[in-house]
């Protein structure tokens, strides 16, 4: 990670010239859940859940497992379609249309490019089997923004070199470690210059020599400036990287605050209660 | 014994079964291309959300395996242009219909061998994919697809070996393939032996250069940096001896 220093990760040269963090006429959140439901069934996954991600802070959600935080992601990642409550993307509900009184959900072309505003990371990398760490960062250049295949050769070469896997460009998935791999995951979420970057538990399935770099490029990412929510199990990259830090229990958000305030004084029994348990 | 090498090799050399041998792989190739196609639209329509195409697609396969193919061929050849007169004309010739039937056959067998492709696919990379803003079809094309192929080159390789065999079946429809210029010779020499053993020499070469090919395929598809001169039929060639 040493070429990050003098490179950045959100190079607006690289990655072009949307806004960055902190662009003018920014007020409010950037990404908000307004009383975000979710069934599968009978089973009532995410309750009501509301909360909101200024831009440039990095939001830690801490919860057990079945806790509706994957699932939450993916509503906000318009991956799953919401059975109540809205998703804004600066200000703007996203996923879907008005018709009347009742909000109809986007047909998927249009999804799809709402999509590409939200980078998500997965805790099984899910990267592209058949495709190399280059192939896999050029694709969503090629497809969804229409880059030539020269130009997304060059930026993917570019940010698999900033995040310190210029050697291994070349190779395909099953040949990098997983840590590699979730480097490339990363990668490949970056180079669409997303306004927000959501990563589900994304070290939970790494070998634990491998975490820390990993984390090391998401600390980059959170230093610049770019807006995340992540989902995590670890307590040390939420105290030392997050802004605010959420707990999640049954479909709910049960405690909100600062890292001092949620691993400090937590309000509800059920953070004490879990904090114990993972530490 | 009594095996005449003159005969056997005369029978080889001629132009009969050189052109019965072109006639037996054109056939090969193209229905078995067909077959694909039509397999790829039947098995994408089995994974449909919707009843109707699901129930189609479910109801061509139950039929067209369920019949036997010479019964099938038969149909086309004799049937269809009772049914259809426009399919009396000159153009409908055995070729024609034997490429009508075979890939119509084939097309039931190869949709159940691209299901299991398509089922083979992580839905993660899906999920990927459409989280980066991919359409649907791009999805389909650029991710499911390419992994579709891999998993089902080997059986689909069986299934071109047996297609090659099946176009004997146009003996029965007068197609002048293989085996029709080898009962017609027989017919005139009565030499079975030698006239059998130079057919079964065709489908051996016809069965290798195939098994060639795939192995060029398969090493396209190895997803490895280290493949080196892949795709490349003799580094394909050793790999296949390596097995």
């Amino acid at each position: 990670m040493t070429d990050s220093e003098q490179k950045l990760l959100l190079d607006p040269a690289l990655l072009g010239s949307a806004d960055m963090p902190g662009a003018p006429g920014a007020t409010g959140p950037l990404l908000e859940a307004v009383e975000i439901r979710k069934r599968y069934g009978r089973n009532e996954v995410l309750r009501g859940v509301s909360f909101g991600v200024e831009r440039g802070d990095v939001k830690a959600v801490l919860g057990p497992s079945g806790s509706g935080k994957s699932t939450m992601l993916r509503c906000l990642a318009l991956l799953e379609p919401i059975d109540g409550g809205e998703v804004r993307l600066e200000g703007r509900t996203i996923g879907v249309r008005q018709s009347g009184s009742r909000s109809v959900r986007l047909p998927e072309r249009e999804l799809a490019h709402q999509r590409s505003e939200i980078g998500m990371v997965f805790q099984r990398f899910n990267l592209f089997p058949h495709l190399t760490a280059t192939g896999n960062v050029m694709l969503g250049l090629t497809e969804v923004r229409h880059r030539s295949k020269a130009e997304a050769g060059r930026i993917a070469g570019d940010i698999l070199e900033r995040v310190g896997l210029g050697p291994r460009a070349g190779f395909y998935p099953s040949e990098l470690s997983g840590g590699q791999q979730q480097r490339v995951a990363i990668a490949r979420a970056l180079v669409m210059n997303p306004k927000v970057m959501l990563f589900d538990e994304p070290t939970s399935a790494l070998d634990p020599e491998l975490v820390g770099e990993v984390l090391a490029v998401m600390e980059e990412l959170a230093r610049e400036g770019m807006t995340m929510v992540v989902v995590t199990h670890e307590v040390g990259f939420a105290k030392k990287v997050a802004d605010r830090v959420i707990m999640m229990d049954e479909g709910e958000i049960i405690e909100d605050g600062t890292p001092d305030e949620f691993f400090g004084s937590p309000r509800h029994e059920r953070t004490r209660r879990f904090l114990e348990a993972v530490h | 014994m009594n095996f005449d090498s003159e005969v056997f090799l005369t029978a080889l050399t001629s132009q009969g079964f050189r052109d019965g041998a072109v006639i037996a792989i054109a056939l090969t190739v193209v229905s078995q291309l067909t077959a694909v196609a039509i397999g790829l639209i039947l098995a994408v329509m089995r994974e449909s959300r919707l009843r109707l195409l699901r129930g189609a697609s479910w109801t061509y396969v139950w039929i067209f395996r369920a019949i036997p193919t010479l019964v099938q061929l038969l149909f086309v050849w004799n049937a269809l242009p009772q049914l259809f007169p426009v399919l009396k004309e000159e153009w409908f010739s055995a070729f024609i219909a034997a490429w009508l039937a075979l890939s119509m056959n084939e097309g039931a067998y190869m949709a159940e061998i691209i299901r299991g492709g398509l089922l083979a696919v992580d839905e993660g990379q899906q999920l990927a994919a459409r989280a980066l803003g991919m359409t649907p079809f791009s999805v389909f094309r650029r991710v499911v697809l390419p992994q579709v192929v891999r998993v089902i080159i080997p059986p689909t390789a069986n299934e071109f070996i047996t297609m090659l065999k099946i176009t004997s079946l146009a003996s029965a429809i007068s197609l002048r393939e293989l085996l029709t210029y080898t009962q017609q010779e027989i017919s005139i020499t009565f030499r079975f032996a030698e006239f059998y053993a130079a057919a079964a020499i065709y489908y051996l070469v016809i069965v290798s250069v195939f098994m060639a090919l795939q192995a060029v395929l398969e090493r396209r598809f190895l997803w490895s940096s280290q493949r080196g001169g892949a795709g490349r039929l003799s580094t394909a060639l050793r790999g296949m001896g390596a097995r």
